[in-house]
């Protein structure tokens, strides 16, 4: 009998520790759907001849459909282009920044000639990092340099995401009934707050009137990028304070809103972000997605990594805006098909310059 | 006798080895059930270290140690400072702010960051001891509650007086004469060890004067392992509470502060969080004996540096090691009560038998 309650308790360990993580990998696979499993990783089977790429994704990570999986779509295209090989990497929540610039520097040292960080939480990792590997070429995406010592090998890879939000914010304010729109943004840093910027902007010129409630998931924790719980929650709370179409800039929180649209009920929209998210949700939030705001992360790691692969790497800004197709919105669905008339017409104003669209709420 | 010592010295091992194994086991049989290979996953996390991970895992285990040794000083006392995440959130922001600002120069302007960074942290952690002593409050819930206060107010004042750059906010950064320079064991470019991290030195070895050696250190144990013992031999246990807290508190404002005037020189990106959660780990793992969570602060810290390593030459997801981190865990605090357990039943079964020898002989 001693043994046996011994025997159990061993076992009760092992499986509450079991029960443990397929409630977590159950948890992550319910937020997205179909993630790639990593067999199907293009880097454990291209064996091209080509340059190798490294990728180091921010928190969050691949399979949040959205912005990281973004820059893994342009990798993909570039793997294939160039018949290239790749390493991927990934943050955790919490770690070192130490740790940052050990992914970058294992990626240089495993001869890899092109680096994206994925993320301005690299642009010090690279600052520190560059300097010692001259040959290898960098790059970051939303990236900045720290200090004004120039690094002539590292590519700042930024985006007008206020723009496209704009857009989405007009898709947003005349699709709503209520005449109530909602936000949501993962963390309440700059980089968020210029998609809200956009957004509140954009729905004002469609609609002067329209309300708009805006919530962060995370004042500046960066583990709000990857909490489909709390997307859903800040999600609800605006469908039920009489929002009738909720924009979530959270990457993989972004999946929590889109369940907060369909827990809402027939009528209530999620709008995407980054990715065309409508091409990866669920059968069940597909009704529900409206648009998405396009940040083109793929095009961007796509041509940095061309211009290196060309021998004429990329160096210091880039932006990515409307008039270089860097930022836009999507129609799959067909939800926006009838308005698209007036966003394009936005759009040829902003690209025009008639239209200046604010960076900050 | 001597066979006597020889199994209790075995038992006091007893429970160790179980937890090592069951965790060494349950990960292998995660790593199974996911479609990779176990052994992949060990020989690259038992890798020897490339020298800048080396110097990674000195000063990972540095910071960590000081977070168990914050979490370890509650624990002795049975009070649960959950509370350790916000406490050196705060007083890491607290200490950046000031530090950047340059009103003193060089180690004054140091000096003064760590005062400062205590200060908060146990004022932090005092709110919860006063809570706990004039309502009643479980400092369980307080704690948790005041984690979030603490991550978000430090987030606005962030945003309101902190420095914007590209798409990021920090405090100023520290002056040059304000870093402190570390040890470079290896190149330049493998990184220094932090000067601060003598801290992890001082708080370890203060920790055990104070529990071993001083009269505090003694009414602390004593509340922990009876408060009504503690209070009949005249031990006041609101104010031993409210000591403990902002003494836990205290020492929780000094994890980071290596790292900030090792290297981050301001308080944005580069700030490590999750280390309080950590802490409070690596407390259990090593049964809040000075020892003991230097050892597991050395595991974690070990095992959390190599996990780059397992992305760049196994298929395994790096998320794996949190896993072996939480069942070591698990199986330390469940190890441990089984040996105990079994152990109280051998001596009862010893006692007894020697009662019934002495009985047989009377009769």
């Amino acid at each position: 009998m001693r043994r046996l309650t011994k025997l159990s308790a061993v076992t009760a360990v092992a499986a509450l520790a079991l029960a443990g993580c397929g409630g977590s990998s159950g948890g992550s696979d319910g937020g997205s759907g179909n993630k790639p499993s990593a067999s199907k990783d293009i880097c454990k089977t291209a064996k091209g001849s080509g340059p190798k790429i490294g990728l180091a994704y921010d928190v969050g990570g691949r399979g949040d459909q959205s912005f990281n999986d973004s820059a893994y779509a342009g990798l993909a295209k570039a793997v294939k282009a160039f018949k290239a090989t790749c390493v991927e990497g990934e943050a955790t929540d919490g770690e070192a920044e130490s740790a940052r610039e050990d992914r970058l520097r294992q990626m240089a040292d495993g001869g890899a000639t092109a680096v994206v960080g994925v993320g301005f939480a690299y642009s010090d990792a690279v600052n520190a990092v560059a300097p010692d590997y001259p040959k290898v070429n960098f790059a970051i995406v939303d990236g900045f340099d720290p200090d004004t010592k120039a690094n002539a090998n590292v590519a700042y890879l930024t985006f007008a995401a206020n723009e496209g939000s704009y857009l989405v914010g007009v898709a947003a304010a005349e699709k709503s009934k209520s005449g109530q729109i909602g936000f949501v943004g993962g963390v309440h840093n700059d980089l968020i707050k210029g998609f809200e910027a956009g957004y509140t902007a954009g729905a004002k010129a469609a609609k002067p009137s329209i309300k708009v409630d805006v919530a962060y998931i995370q004042e500046s924790d960066l583990k709000g990028f990857a909490d489909p719980a709390g997307g859903k929650a800040a999600a609800t709370g605006e469908f039920d304070k009489g929002a009738d179409v909720v924009y979530a800039a959270a990457g993989a929180s972004g999946s929590g809103a889109f369940d907060a649209a369909v827990a809402a009920g027939a009528g209530k929209w999620a709008i995407g972000v980054d990715s065309d998210q409508y091409l990866t949700a669920t059968a069940a939030q597909k009704p529900h997605i409206l648009t998405s705001a396009l940040k083109r992360v793929d095009t961007a790691t796509y041509d940095f990594i061309k211009s290196v692969n060309d021998g004429k790497p990329a160096t210091s800004y880039t932006t990515y805006n409307l008039k270089n197709d860097g930022v836009g919105y999507s129609t799959s669905g067909g939800f926006v098909d009838d308005i698209k008339s007036d966003i394009d017409g936005y759009k040829a104003k902003i690209i025009s310059g008639d239209i200046t669209v604010p960076t900050k709420p | 006798m001597k066979g006597l010592n020889l199994r209790s010295i075995g038992l006091s091992l007893l429970a160790p080895v179980i937890a090592i194994v069951v965790s060494v086991l349950v990960t292998s049989l995660v790593i199974a059930a996911v479609g990779s290979s176990p052994g992949d996953f060990w020989s690259a996390m038992f890798s020897n270290p490339l020298p800048r991970l080396r110097v990674n895992i000195v000063n990972q285990t540095a910071i960590i140690y000081i977070a168990a040794v914050a979490a370890a000083i509650g624990f002795r006392m049975n009070l649960f400072n959950i509370g350790l995440e916000g406490q050196y959130t705060l007083a890491s922001y607290a200490a950046a702010a000031f530090a950047g600002g340059a009103y003193l120069s060089g180690f004054a302007n140091v000096l003064v960051s760590i005062l400062i960074a205590i200060a908060v942290g146990a004022a932090w952690a005092g709110i919860a001891g006063v809570l706990k002593t004039t309502r009643g409050v479980s400092e369980v819930i307080s704690t948790i509650m005041l984690n979030s206060i603490a991550i978000f107010l430090v987030g606005y004042l962030l945003n309101r007086y902190g420095v914007h750059e590209g798409n990021s906010v920090h405090t100023t950064r520290l002056a040059d004469g304000s870093t402190l320079t570390g040890f470079t064991p290896y190149l330049p470019r493998d990184g220094q060890i932090w000067a601060l991290s003598v801290l992890a030195v001082i708080v370890g070895i203060g920790f055990w004067v104070l529990l071993n050696k001083t009269h505090f250190g003694f009414d602390l144990r004593a509340s922990g392992m009876s408060s009504t013992a503690a209070v009949a031999s005249g031990i006041n246990p609101n104010r031993m509470i409210i000591t403990a807290m902002m003494l836990s508190g205290g020492v929780a404002g000094l994890i980071w502060l290596p790292a900030l005037f090792g290297g981050a020189t301001s308080y944005g990106t580069s700030f490590q969080s999750g280390l309080g959660f950590l802490g409070i780990s690596v407390a259990l793992l090593g049964r809040n004996r000075p020892l003991g969570m230097l050892f597991g602060a050395v595991l974690f810290a070990f095992l959390n540096s190599q996990s780059n390593t397992l992305t760049f030459s196994t298929d395994i997801s790096p998320s794996i090691v949190q896993i072996t981190e939480g069942v070591a865990v698990l199986a330390v605090v469940v190890a441990f009560e089984v040996v105990r357990r079994w152990r109280a039943r051998l001596e009862q079964r010893v006692v007894g038998r020697e009662h019934a020898v002495a009985t047989e002989v009377t009769a």
